[in-house]
C-alpha cells in the first residue's frame, strides 16, 4: 500500500498515525479513570458508567445552547464551564445513587451489576423522555475545531490535543487526590480493610459516598469532552461501556497505573492494526489478544500487592 | 361471489331481502361510488364484500398496525417514520377514510429488538387482525417479521432504503433498493467531479456491505478504481486511523455508508483532522436530515448525499407535506428520506384498496402493481410488479443549517431491480 510515496510523505503519515494512537489512548484513559475508581477501588460493577458520561454530554449540550442564546460573547470559553458543571452534575447523581442503591449492595458485588444495569436503562429512558430520542448536536467553539499544521503534511486535530491535555490534567489530579492527600489515604484504607478503617475512626460511609461521586464526576467530564469526538444521544453511553470495562479489567482492576498501561496497550494495538488491516478485523484481533492475555494472567496486567 | 355474500349477510343478522337486492344493485353501480357523499360508501360496500378473510374491518372502521421502535437504540431513526405514517393516516381519515371506513391505528413497539418485532407482528396479525402494517426500519427487523407476514398472510409497508435481494408478495417496499440509490449517484459524481478513485467506508452489517459490493462492481465496470474498502463495528467511535488511511490513498471520492452514532464521530473527526468537504468530495448514502441533527451541519456541510427525497425539494406536494408535518409534529421537526417513504405507505395502501375494492390481503397484493400516487412529496411514484417503487434518485449537498440543496435529479423514474444481474 505504500508504493508511489516519498519517504517524507510516509514519515508524516506515520507521525499522524502516532498521534491517532495517542489520542485514542487519551480517550481510553479518560473513559476508564472513573470506572477504575468505582470498580477497582470500591468493587462496584457500575454498568451505568456510560450513562453518567452521557449526562455530562447533555450538560455540555444544555450549556452550549444556553450560552449561545443568552451570552454569545462567552461562547469560546463555555466548554470549561460545561466540564465543571458536568463534573458536579454527574458527581451529585452518583452520590444520590450511592445513597439510594449502592450502599445496600457492597457485600453483593454481582448484584451491583444487575442493579446498575437496571439503572442504566432507567437513565436512558429519562434522557429519551427529556431530550428526545434523536441525537443532539453540540456546537463547539471554533477554536476547538480544525487542526494544527505542524509541517506542510502533518496535521494534528486540535480537539485530540485538547483531550490529551485534559487526560493528563485529570490523571495528575486523581493521583494527587488518591495518593498524596489524607482523604485519598482514607479511601485506600477503607478499600483494603473496611472494618479496621472504621475502627480507627474513618467514616467509611462518607468515604464510600464521595469516592463513588468522584468516579461518576470524572465520567461526566469524560462525557463532556467526548461531545467533541462522538455522538450525544440517549443510548450513546452504550458505545463506551465495553471498551471501558475492557481497559479496566485488562489493566488489573485495583491498580490505577494498570489502567493507564492497559489503555496504552489496547489503544496502540488497535490503532496500528486499524491502519494496516480493516476496522472490524482490528477490533476482533484486539479482543482476542486481550482474552488470551487474561487467560494466562487473570488478575490483569498490574496487581496491587496487599497482605490479606 | 353472490352466494358467498348472501351467506355472509345471513351471518350478519339477515338483512331483509328487498334491501339486500338494493345493496347488490348498489354494488353494480360501483363506478358511481366516487360521487356518493361521505359515509354512503360503507353502505355501498358492505363489510362482507370488502373483507372476506375476517380482518378487523367493520362498517365504519378498519384497523391497521404501526410497528416501529419507539424505545431502544433505533428509536432515533424510527420516530420520524411513525410520525409520517400517523400524519398520512390522519389526512386519509379527514378525507373520509378508505372505502368509506375510518382507519384505526394499533401501535406496537419493536423496542429495537428483532425477536420483539416478530412477536409484535404476530400479535398484530393474529390477535388484532389488522388489514395492513406500516413498520420496520432495519433490514434485521424486516427479516425477522417476514416469515410471520408470509405465514399469517399480512401486508407490510416497509419504508427504509435497503440492500435489495428480497421480494415478497406480503411486502411493499416504499424506500429505494440499493441499485436505485447507488448507480445514478455514482454516475453523477463521475461525470460532475471527474472521479476516478473511490474509498468505500461503512458500518459492518448487511446493508453497507451489499451496497458497497454493488458500488464496487459498478465502479470497476466503468474502469475506475476502488482504493480502499473499510468496515467498522456498529457504534465504533474512533476513526482517526482510517482517516489517515484516506489521506494516504487520496481518493477522488469518499463513499460513506456509516450509520448511527458512529456517523457523528466519523464526520466530527474528519473535520478535526482537516479534511475539508468542500475540497474533498464525499458522497454518503446514509445521512438524511435526521442524522444531520446529531452530526451538526457545520461538520458535514459540503458533503453530497444520494437519496430519493430531501426536505428542501421544491414541488407543491412537498410544500404541503412539509407544512402539514410541521403543523402536526412541531416546527422544529425535520423530514428525512425514510420519513417521506413512511408517509407513502398508508396512501399507497388506500389507493390499492380502492382499486381492489377490497381489504383482502391477496387482492391488495395482486392489485398493488401499477398503483400510482401523484400526491407523493417526492413527486410521482408507481408500484412495480416486484413490489418496489419506481422513483427518481437525487443528489443533495449538505448545508450548515442541516438541510440539503438538491443539485441533481435523474430525468426519469428509475426501475427498481432488487436482484440486479452482474452485481451479486
Amino acid at each position: 500500500m505504500f508504493e508511489g510515496y516519498s519517504l517524507a510523505e510516509l514519515g508524516s503519515i506515520f507521525a499522524m498515525q502516532g498521534f491517532a494512537g495517542l489520542i485514542l489512548f487519551s480517550v481510553f484513559v479518560l473513559m476508564a479513570l472513573g470506572l477504575a475508581i468505582i470498580f477497582g477501588q470500591m468493587g462496584v460493577i457500575n454498568m451505568a458508567h456510560g450513562e453518567f458520561m452521557i449526562l455530562g454530554a447533555y450538560v455540555t449540550y444544555l450549556c452550549s445552547t444556553f450560552i449561545s442564546n443568552y451570552a454569545p460573547a462567552l461562547f469560546p470559553a463555555y466548554f470549561f464551564v460545561a466540564m465543571i458543571l458536568a463534573f458536579f452534575a454527574s458527581g451529585a447523581l452518583g452520590m444520590l445513587v450511592e445513597w439510594g442503591m449502592i450502599r445496600f449492595l457492597y457485600r453483593r458485588p454481582l448484584d451491583t451489576l444487575l442493579a446498575t444495569w437496571g439503572l442504566s436503562l432507567i437513565l436512558q429512558q429519562i434522557f429519551r423522555s427529556v431530550f428526545g430520542a434523536r441525537e443532539v448536536g453540540v456546537v463547539l467553539p471554533d477554536w476547538l475545531m480544525g487542526s494544527v499544521a505542524v509541517t506542510d503534511t502533518i496535521e494534528v486535530p486540535i480537539n485530540g490535543l485538547f483531550v490529551m491535555g485534559l487526560t493528563i490534567a485529570i490523571t495528575v489530579v486523581i493521583y494527587a487526590v488518591m495518593f498524596r492527600s489524607r482523604w485519598g489515604q482514607g479511601v485506600r484504607a477503607v478499600m483494603q480493610n473496611r472494618v479496621m478503617a472504621g475502627a480507627v475512626g474513618i467514616n467509611t460511609e462518607k468515604v464510600d459516598r464521595y469516592t463513588f461521586g468522584l468516579g461518576c464526576g470524572i465520567a461526566g467530564v469524560a462525557g463532556s469532552a467526548f461531545t467533541m469526538v462522538g455522538s450525544t444521544g440517549p443510548t450513546s453511553g452504550q458505545l463506551y461501556i465495553v471498551d471501558t470495562f475492557l481497559v479496566v479489567v485488562f489493566g488489573g482492576a485495583q491498580s490505577l497505573i494498570g489502567t493507564i498501561a492497559s489503555a496504552f496497550t489496547i489503544s496502540q494495538a488497535q490503532s496500528t492494526m486499524e491502519f494496516f488491516l480493516s476496522g472490524s478485523t482490528a477490533k476482533v484481533l484486539t479482543l482476542l489478544t486481550v482474552v488470551v492475555i487474561l487467560m494466562l494472567r487473570p488478575q490483569g496486567l498490574f496487581v496491587l500487592k496487599v497482605r490479606r | 361471489m353472490s352466494s358467498d355474500k348472501m351467506d355472509a349477510d345471513k351471518l350478519n343478522g339477515g338483512i331483509p331481502s328487498p334491501l339486500r337486492r338494493k345493496l347488490l344493485l348498489g354494488m353494480a353501480a360501483l363506478p358511481a361510488v366516487g360521487l356518493l357523499p361521505r359515509g354512503a360508501l360503507a353502505q355501498a360496500l358492505p363489510t362482507s364484500a370488502v373483507n372476506t378473510t375476517k380482518l378487523a374491518v367493520t362498517d365504519g372502521t378498519v384497523k391497521v398496525g404501526i410497528l416501529h421502535s419507539t424505545t431502544g437504540t433505533m428509536a432515533i431513526s424510527e420516530t420520524g417514520s411513525v410520525q409520517a405514517e400517523k400524519l398520512a393516516i390522519a389526512q386519509i381519515n379527514e378525507m373520509g377514510g378508505v372505502l368509506g371506513r375510518k382507519i384505526e391505528v394499533i401501535q406496537e413497539d419493536g423496542a429495537s429488538d428483532w425477536p420483539t418485532f416478530a412477536e409484535k407482528a404476530r400479535k398484530l396479525l393474529v390477535e388484532d387482525k389488522v388489514a395492513a402494517v406500516f413498520g420496520c426500519w432495519t433490514s434485521a427487523s424486516r427479516k425477522a417479521v417476514l416469515p410471520v407476514f408470509e405465514q399469517y398472510n399480512g401486508m407490510l409497508y416497509y419504508p427504509t432504503f435497503y440492500e435489495g435481494l428480497e421480494q415478497s408478495k406480503n411486502v411493499i417496499y416504499t424506500g429505494q433498493e440499493a441499485t436505485q440509490q447507488i448507480l445514478a449517484g455514482l454516475d453523477w459524481v463521475t461525470k460532475e467531479k471527474g472521479a476516478k478513485s473511490f474509498f468505500l467506508i461503512g458500518s459492518d452489517y448487511i446493508w453497507p456491505r451489499t451496497s458497497n459490493k454493488i458500488a464496487r462492481k459498478h465502479i470497476e465496470m466503468k474502469g475506475q478504481k476502488v482504493v480502499g474498502e473499510e468496515y467498522f463495528p456498529l457504534g465504533h467511535t474512533q476513526f482517526n486511523s482510517v482517516i489517515n488511511k484516506i489521506k494516504l490513498t487520496k481518493p477522488d471520492v469518499i463513499y460513506a455508508s456509516v450509520v448511527g452514532g458512529s456517523n457523528v464521530a466519523f464526520y466530527k473527526q474528519m473535520k478535526a483532522a482537516g479534511i475539508d468537504l468542500n475540497k474533498q468530495t464525499l458522497m454518503t448514502i446514509s445521512v438524511t436530515e435526521d442524522e444531520m441533527l446529531g452530526i451538526g451541519g457545520e461538520n458535514i456541510a459540503g458533503a453530497y448525499a444520494c437519496m430519493k427525497y430531501f426536505q428542501s425539494l421544491k414541488n407543491p406536494n412537498n410544500e404541503k407535506f412539509v407544512a402539514a408535518f410541521k403543523k402536526m409534529w412541531g416546527g422544529e421537526s425535520v423530514i428525512g428520506d425514510v420519513t417521506q417513504a413512511g408517509y407513502l405507505g398508508p396512501w399507497l395502501w388506500k389507493l390499492t384498496a380502492e382499486k381492489a375494492q377490497s381489504f383482502d390481503i391477496d387482492k391488495i397484493a395482486a392489485a398493488s402493481a401499477g398503483i400510482e400516487f401523484t400526491g407523493a412529496p417526492e413527486g410521482y411514484v408507481r408500484v412495480h410488479e416486484n413490489h418496489h417503487l419506481w422513483s427518481k434518485t437525487r443528489v443533495g449537498r449538505a448545508r450548515t443549517d442541516g438541510q440539503f440543496d438538491v443539485v441533481y435529479e435523474t430525468a426519469d423514474l428509475i426501475e427498481p431491480n432488487p436482484f440486479p444481474k452482474g452485481y451479486q
